[in-house]
């Protein structure tokens, strides 16, 4: 199965590789998957305060192509939305902007997950209740 | 100038032997007789050939010409010696004895028998992949028919205990089987010095085309029959109806030929090289070798890259034709059941990867594969948050991961 050029480019040129200091309050940290499933997300947001902006986004994936594109999209998707606006990503769009094969969309499920994670950390973090979100629980 | 991409799957297939081929060549086009033709030269001038050829693969492997049965392949061949064994020996039993780590044709096979009212014993293998000889003495019963154990693995190359494997079986009187796929034309297969019953085998795992392969089924001492499981004019002395692949075989008689010739300084050859790739790939930190790394076929190096996903490597090093025991494809996301009965954890068995040399791999590919595997495995180390967790001394297992 061949992969898609934008699959490619995300993985030969992954955007928004690192880490933040996930101790700061204004960092919010989602760490989805598992190893013995073969994938890993980690992504993290720094928000403004003020503005609830997302100023960075930063990941790092063990998994396959895929996973490492999905989540590597979703960095760039994030940074300069709100919190708020955050939330509207969703596997779907992703699946459509790297034409991700139906193997693959677990990959852009679990980039929404991350996503939604780390907006959650952030939002604990910040006394706020945590997004429910039933559509987390994919079996 | 290296070629890209360097081919390093040859326990998937290999190339076919350019000898291989000239020697296929006047079958298709110049004596394209049916073999089973008897009354006219077109006939006569393809049974030679089958002849010939079943000659020279009996040659390589010990055993008599009467004692190969041509199928379409390794996977056919395993059906057949299962399921016409149990079939055939049905009065006298109903127990078949495997492995776990055997190929999907023959696992599946027993499940199949299974549901026909068999019964199988599935052994367990150590973290080497092989079995336990005191387990094996243990089940093996008056009631068992078969004992089917393969002779070498195609994931991680370890070499049973064939000869002493054998030897229960027959102790307790039943038949024993291999599955050689991998084996024939690697490391020596001779069916009387093993103690071979009967024995699946391929020609495109040795240089020959796909699309034939044999069973090996023993005529004396004792004489082994086994049920056809395709009906029709009766070829093949009744065991496997079709007509002969004429092109085929004989190219499978020569890549045997060559075999017989050659695969004792292409063993040595292959076993130095793969040393090579091997030592140098385990200077990376956190790599381990996956089965025995002494009882195992030259060609064949298993990798687990630690807290690297197997998929993902392949594609930073996609100038490298390699296989994964990452299910990253598969819907089940379950990794290699082999590498699982081996004693792997999940995350090492997704972290594998095979390589598998041939007869063609040179040493400057080899340096090319251990450079570019180095950089692979750094690249994606530097994306994976297991590396830097593992880096900082945090216990993975002590983390509520969320499997989906």
């Amino acid at each position: 199965m061949a992969y898609s050029d934008k699959v490619i480019d995300h993985y030969t040129n992954p955007r928004n590789v690192g880490t933040l200091d996930k101790a700061k309050p204004t960092v919010g940290t989602g760490l989805v998957g598992a190893p013995e499933c073969g994938d890993v997300m980690r992504l993290q947001i720094e928000v403004d305060p003020q503005t609830q902006t997302i100023v960075e986004a930063k990941f790092k994936t063990y998994g396959c192509g895929s996973a490492i594109a999905s989540s590597s999209l979703a960095t760039e998707w994030l940074k300069g939305k709100t919190v708020d606006q955050a939330l509207t990503i969703d596997n779907m769009t992703i699946v459509e902007e790297l034409s991700l094969p139906p193997v693959k969309i677990h990959c852009s499920v679990l980039a929404e997950d991350a996503v939604r994670a780390a907006i959650n950390d952030y939002r604990v973090k910040n006394g706020l209740e945590p997004i429910a979100a039933p559509e987390l629980a994919h079996a | 100038m290296l070629k890209l991409p360097i081919y390093f799957d040859n326990n998937a297939t290999t190339r076919t032997d350019p000898r291989v081929v000239e020697a296929m060549l006047p079958y298709f086009t110049e004596y394209f007789g049916n073999a089973a033709s008897r009354n006219h030269a077109f006939g006569w001038s393809a049974e030679d050939a089958v002849d010939y050829a079943r000659e020279q693969i009996a040659t390589h492997i010990g055993a008599n010409e009467k004692e190969i049965i041509f199928t379409s392949g390794a996977t056919e061949s395993n059906n057949l010696a299962l399921k016409g064994v149990a079939d055939m020996y049905a009065k006298k039993g109903d127990h078949i004895v495997t492995v776990t780590t055997e190929h999907k044709a023959v696992l599946d096979t027993a499940r199949v028998l299974e549901r026909a009212g068999k019964r199988v014993t599935y052994l367990p293998v150590n973290a080497e992949g092989l079995i336990d000889l005191n387990e094996l003495e243990q089940v093996v019963t008056d009631a068992t028919v078969l004992v089917a154990v393969m002779f070498a693995n195609n994931e991680i190359g370890t070499i049973q205990d064939i000869k002493a494997i054998s030897a229960i079986a027959h102790k307790k009187g039943a038949l024993f089987f291999t599955d050689a796929t991998q084996a024939v034309g690697k490391v020596p297969t001779n069916v009387d010095e093993y103690g071979i019953d009967l024995m699946a085998f391929t020609s495109h795992k040795m240089y020959g085309p796909k699309g034939v392969g044999a069973l090996y089924v023993r005529r004396k001492n004792p004489r082994v029959k086994v049920t056809a499981q395709m009906d029709g004019g009766g070829h093949e002395r009744g065991m496997r109806s079709g007509t002969l692949n004429v092109p085929g075989i004989v190219g499978f008689g020569k890549a045997a030929e060559l075999a017989r010739v050659e695969m004792i300084d292409e063993a040595i050859r292959l076993a130095a090289l793969r040393d090579r790739l091997e030592t140098s790939l385990l200077e990376i930190e956190e790599t381990y070798v996956n089965g025995s790394r002494e009882r195992r076929l030259p060609h064949v190096s298993n990798i687990s890259f630690k807290h690297v996903e197997g998929e993902g490597l392949m594609m930073s090093i996609k100038d490298l034709a390699v296989s994964s025991g990452s299910a990253c494809t598969s819907a089940s996301l379950e990794p290699s059941y082999v590498l699982k009965a081996l004693g792997l954890d999940d995350e090492l068995a997704h972290s594998s990867i095979r390589f598998g040399l041939g007869r063609f791999t040179t040493p400057e590919e080899v340096d090319y594969a251990i450079d570019h595997v180095k950089a692979g495995v750094q690249k994606m180390r530097d994306l994976s948050p297991l590396w830097e967790m593992f880096k900082e001394g945090i216990d993975l297992k002590s983390i509520a991961w969320t499997p989906h």
